[in-house]
Order: C-alpha cells, then structure tokens, then sequence
C-alpha cells in the first residue's frame, strides 16, 4: 500500500492539545509522522492528499446509530450505514440493538461484527441489549456478549420501565467494565404522545410528551448509578429539565456521561407544524428554552458526546398519518455539519466539538482512541470548515431519505475519510 | 367578498373573518332550500362529491350527505370498514386511487390529526375536513357560528363558555379559533386534566368551576364526555364528572336568562347534560344540527366554484 502525505492541514487532536499546522504521513495504516517539516525522501512515492486550509481530527466517532441490519435491511443495511457514516465524517460507529433479530446474544452480535469486517468501510462496534429481546424483563447475556464485540448495552427505543432491573443491569454490566446507555422516557407518561406537549401540540390537535417523561427517567438512572456507582450514558438528552438532573449527578461525583443529537440543538417542537413525519422522533423536538439548555450543556460540559441517533425509515414508515409515522431521522450525513454550527456561531472551540464527537465516545465506550500521534491507527477525517452546501437526500449514502434538514444550507463538512490508513470517502 | 378563493377547507386558522362571513351568509340564502317540499336545487350537478369516513360518525356523515344530495352532486361513501384500508392500503394510496377517479370534492373524517392536509396535497379537488384526530372540525365550529349568529345577531362582544374535555376536542379547538376571529370572548372550564397545555394561546381564558363560570356566559356549550378517558385517569367517574362539571337545572339557575345551550353530539344523557337541560327552552341543539345542513351546503357550493 503506498503512503499517503496529508500536506500542511490544520491538525487538532483534543486528547493531547495539538493544535498547528502539520504533515502527517500514514503507512501501513499507522500515523508514521506528524512534522512540519516533510523530506524529499519521504514525499517520494507518496500519494497526496492536499489539506491546506482544511482541518485534520482524529477520526469521528458516532455512538448511537441504527443499521437495521439484520432485519429491516430495506432501511439501511451495515454496508450502506457504514458508507454513509464514511461520508459524513465518521471512521467508528456504535449500532443499536433493536434489530430483528435483536442482538441480545453473542450470535447476532457475532453476525453483525464479522458482516461489518467484511462489507463496512469504517470500525463497526454493536451495542447488545439491556433485556433479553428488549422487553424489559430478564437481563440478556452480557458476558458472552462483550466476548463477541459488544462495547455498552442499551435497550434504546424502549425505555426499562422496571427500575428493579435497571439497577441489576447496571450492577451486572460492571463486572463486564460495559456502560449501560439508557433512553430515558417513562412510557406511561409519553402515553400516546406523538410530539412534544405544548402550545404548538394543542393547535395541532397532536397528543403531546412531557419533558418530564425523559426527566424523571433521567432522575431514577442517576439514582440508580448512584446506588451501584455503575457507569451510565443518557442518551439523546433534550430537555431543560434532564440537563440540570445531568449536572447535580456530575457535580456530586456520579459516573453519568451524556449524549444529545443535533436535532435536539438545531428543531424546535415547530418543526413539526405541517405534520412533516421527519420531524416525529423519540425524545420529541422541544421548544426554543429546550434547544437554548441543550446548548449550553454542550458549552459547558454537561453533556459529553454529540451523537447522531441516526434512524433510517422508509416511506413506508413515513408517508403516512402523523399518528402512525416511524420515530426517527438519518443523520449520520449532516450530524457533523449542523454540529459545525456551534462552531460557528461561538458556542463551541474546535477543539471541545471534535473531543464530543471523537475523544469522548472513545472513553465512554472504552475504545482505542486513534488519537493523533506517532505510531498510532489512521483513522482520521479531514474537515473543510467553510464549505457550503444544500442538504439533498437524493444525494445520500444512507438507503433512507428521512430526514428534516432537506434543503437546509449548511457550511462546513467532512470532505474525507480514512480508517486504517485507507481512504474510505474523499470529494474535492 | 362574493366567492371563496380555496381549494380546500381544512381548518379555521386558514379563514379570514370575511370568509368566514361569507360562508355564514351564504349559508343563511341556502338553509330555505331545506324547507322547500321539494329540497333539491341543480347548482351542483355533474359534480362528485366523495364521502370517505374512515371514523364512525351520524351525525357529520349524514349532514354531508344530505347537504351534497340537496345541491344534486353525484356522492358516494366510503368508510374506513368498506374500504381498502382493511386491506392494509395507506391513506396516500387510497387518496391516489380516489384521485385517478376525478372526484370534484373530498370529504374526509379522520381519526389522525393532518390527514386532510396531507390529503389535500395529494388530489386536485377539493379536500372538506370533516373532524381530524384532535384537530379540527372547521364544519361545526362554522354551524355553532351559524347558530349563534342566528339568535344573537352577532358573535361581537358575546362570552362563550365550553364545557368538557377541551385537551382531546377537536370541536373545542375550532370554536375557539373561529369564535375569537369573529370577536366573541372564548373561556373553557374543566378539569385540569381535560385543559391543554397552552391552550390560552388559542386565545382563550381557562377555569375549572362551571358554578361560576356560567353566570356570565352568553352561550354555553357543553362537550361530550367519552367514556374510554376514564382509564386514560383525566377523572374518576361519571357520577362524579356530572355533579362537578356537568350542566344541570341548579347549574344552569345561576346563568343569565337567555343563555344558549349548545352540544356538537351526542349527548351523553346524565352525564355532561341533564335530559331537561337538553330538551329545556334554552337548548339549540337541534337548530345546530338542521344549520349543519345549510353550512356543509354552502361550504360545498363555494368550494366548488360558486358565488354570492
């Protein structure tokens, strides 16, 4: 394989501060040198790939995303999810459990791991389930799970009502060094709800969620960790209410991390006015004071990682009555761009978005970071900060189209990716 | 303003005072049609009118019905148990069917909020919103208008008070919207478990004490209770819902003189209304009902191309 010089880009790695202008030449898929000064020697036989006025980061990582695949491969398969994640940035994903099969066994999670090896162009890590086939009732095997590739355990999508087995999950998943990431929501309280509750619900005539159906979810789980001093990632964070619950817990010495997605920063419940059904997601879109907390968490530290929750649909799921529609959006090809906007608007240095979506996942989920330094894995993704574009579904890698952000301009995104020392996504 | 310049009617928001007016006037020259021996006009003819009810209904699908056959439209029915739908065809789907039919007009009763407008973006007749999910009924809150206007000359000035379950009516939603653009003072009362969050928004004024709340109103009207909201806890009994938020001789001793009652239907006897409440001399119920008629005419008239 040759060697690839990646010329005089931006170079940040949030991990060791490095922050300049820099070469990086990659072989054998390990970083050989960061200089800023390349020889002749080394440039021999190089190919180039150009990074003046682009950022270089340490591979991004996406924590929560959907692949559907095994199951519901019309919505997205490991090998399209995979592509998709390539074009947005990400060099490591992390998939939810609640496919069909549900990957509560280390056969499923096995299957999911070796396909992803085989067809996937970036790092694939499966997160088993809390509960066997997520019905909320016995613990699945985590043991055997972890040994197959698991990295955390989630019953995402449907919430662990029983508090009893939320605390032997947490304790169990100890032993095993696995985080528990829980999606917070109580279902009694989401009832029927279909969209935030609120002024714009009650015009709609739409039955709403209360934000405290994720607080008081948000408030057992830390109780809970608490109680089992067991690591706990909340996911998808999108209410005013949890974020203060995440804070006390930080503040007081509790092992909470948290996540929130970018359309918990960038929709408001208002969204949804039209009853557009790529705007119906579990957490629902909250209001404008919702969206200011969330921000400022994300600027403050409270919550750590900013994950996609990317969520392939078909029409078949979408194109119908609001009530019936799917939950859910894709976001693995626009989550680093409405990310940038932070970055834009002074919410966020480059530095603390790119730990978000690359340091912090890492540690939360305990993988080798491919930070960047001398001899460690090429994975990394190059960023032009000001290109500007319209979001086209029709253009995606994913095979699903759902998504709220259509035809939305946005400025700055990946332009290419590499895992392993090997370019798996690059445009000019 | 003599003509309606819409393809589709899906809700009040979407309509200004002067069409609202228009609508109401219209209504008023059409409703002596109803009293002819012979109740039929041309005005429509060689136009077909879909009726496409896919929730139970009487009351909203017959006014339709009749108001469409009155005008001499073509109509044909299709309800939710009849229709493809139990096949498992999607709304979209039915409607591209339906549209490959060339209706002129849709009327479409929906349990799923935003179907019509979904609708209504999918066909190139008109779409009528017969009732959506919790949304909108802009047809009855067009006839409670009617009929107000009709006693009190005017909505300008009055206090309308609505009864009952506000947070899943779709009734309640249109009234106070409509109610408020013609210049009535809308105020709901129930329990808090039945009161929307925000719903001041809409432009109303909440309380939970019917006792007081009826002194000053110049129309009440008064919600039906649906049975099933018992276990959904937004109250405990109807025994209980009768004596605290029902209208009865005692409540109705402290209201002044000439208030209106009024009730979209049906009635649950001896639950939100006492059964000499709704047959006594202040109830217009039924007059709501034969004004429905002359409303969905008039809407149907206008919709499809007609003017004053």
């Amino acid at each position: 394989m040759k060697r690839i010089w990646i010329r005089n880009g931006r170079i940040i790695d949030p991990e060791t501060g490095l922050d300049g202008f820099f070469d990086i030449i990659v072989a054998k898929g390990r970083i050989e040198r960061i200089s800023n000064q390349t020889s002749e020697m080394e440039k021999a036989d190089c190919e180039i790939v150009d990074a003046e006025g682009k950022l270089v980061t340490p591979g991004l990582m996406d924590m929560h995303t959907h692949l559907r695949e095994p199951g519901y491969e019309y919505k997205e398969t490991i090998e399209t999810g995979c592509r998709a994640a390539a074009h947005g940035g990400f060099t490591t994903i992390a998939c939810m459990p609640n496919t069909a099969p549900v990957n509560d066994n280390q056969s499923v999670t096995d299957y999911i791991v070796k396909k992803a090896r085989r067809l996937g162009s970036v790092r694939v890590h499966p997160v088993g389930a809390i509960s066997q086939g997520l019905e909320g009732k016995n613990l699945a095997e985590y043991g055997e799970m972890k040994a197959a590739g698991v990295v955390a355990l989630t019953d995402d999508g449907n919430p662990v009502m029983n508090a009893q087995l939320m605390r032997r999950a947490l304790e169990y998943a100890k032993g095993f060094k696995l985080p528990i990431i829980s999606h917070c929501e109580d279902r009694h309280l989401t009832g029927k709800g279909v969209m935030n509750e609120g002024v714009t619900a009650t015009r709609l005539g739409l039955a709403g969620i209360p934000n405290a159906s994720e607080s008081v979810m948000v408030a057992r789980d830390i109780a809970l960790s608490e109680l089992t001093r067991a690591p706990l990632h909340i996911a998808h964070v999108s209410t005013e209410d949890s974020v203060r619950l995440i804070r006390e817990a930080k503040r007081r010495g509790i092992p909470v991390t948290a996540e929130t997605a970018p359309h918990y920063f960038c929709l408001t419940e208002e969204a949804v006015i039209g009853y557009d059904t790529h705007a119906k997601v579990h957490p629902p879109l909250r209001t404008a004071r919702d969206v200011e907390a969330v921000v400022e968490a994300l600027r403050d530290g409270t919550i750590d990682v900013i994950a996609s929750d990317h969520a392939p649909h078909s029409s078949v799921e979408k194109d119908v009555e609001f009530d019936m529609a799917a939950n859910g959006l894709i976001g693995l090809e626009t989550s680093l761009p409405l990310s940038l906007s932070l970055f834009h608007k002074g919410v966020l240095k480059l530095t603390d978005l790119v730990a978000k979506m690359s340091t912090w996942p890492a540690r939360i989920l305990r993988l080798e970071y491919g930070g960047l330094r001398k001899g460690g894995r090429a994975d990394l993704t190059m960023i032009d900060l000001e290109k500007e574009f319209i979001v086209n579904a029709d253009t995606f890698q994913s095979k699903s189209r759902n998504t709220p952000f259509q035809g939305w301009k946005l400025k700055g995104k990946a332009v290419m990716t590499m895992v392993k020392g090997k370019i798996v996504f690059r445009e000019d | 303003m003599t003509k309606l310049e819409k393809k589709d009617l899906l809700d009040i928001e979407s309509l200004s005072e002067d069409e609202i007016t228009l609508i109401l006037d219209t209504a008023e020259s059409l409703k002596e049609i109803s009293e002819r021996p012979i109740k039929k006009v041309p005005t429509l003819r060689g136009k077909t009118i879909v009726h496409f009810f896919h929730e139970p209904s009487t009351r909203t699908r017959t006014s339709f019905e009749i108001a469409a056959k009155r005008l001499s439209a073509d109509t044909v029915s299709v309800s939710a148990a009849t229709s493809s739908i139990v096949k498992g065809e999607t709304l979209a789907d039915t409607a591209r069917n339906l549209e490959a039919m060339s209706p002129d007009a849709i009327i479409l009763r929906h349990r799923s909020a935003g179907t019509p407008h979904m609708l209504a973006g999918l066909v190139k007749g008109s779409v009528v919103n017969a009732g959506d999910g919790m949304h909108a009924h802009p047809t009855q809150a067009l006839l409670d208008m009617m009929t107000i206007r009709q006693r009190k000359g005017s909505l300008k000035g009055l206090k309308i008070v609505i009864v009952g379950d506000i947070a899943h009516s779709r009734v309640a939603r249109s009234d106070i919207v409509g109610f408020t653009k013609m210049g009535a003072r809308v105020h709901v009362v129930g329990p808090p478990t039945m009161i929307p969050l925000g719903i001041e928004s809409l432009g109303t004024t909440v309380s939970h004490d019917i006792r007081r709340a009826v002194k000053t109103a110049d129309v009440i009207i008064m919600l039906r209770i649906q049975k099933e909201r018992q276990q959904a806890l937004l109250f405990p009994s109807d025994r209980e819902y009768a004596q605290c938020f029902g209208l009865n001789r005692e409540v109705m001793s402290k209201a002044k003189e000439d208030a209106l009652i009024m009730h979209p239907g049906p009635i649950n006897r001896g639950v939100e209304l006492a059964p000499d409440v709704a047959d006594g001399p202040f109830s217009v119920i039924l007059e709501q009902v034969a004004n429905g008629v002359a409303v969905r005419m008039a809407i149907l008239y206008l919709l499809l191309g007609g003017s004053r």
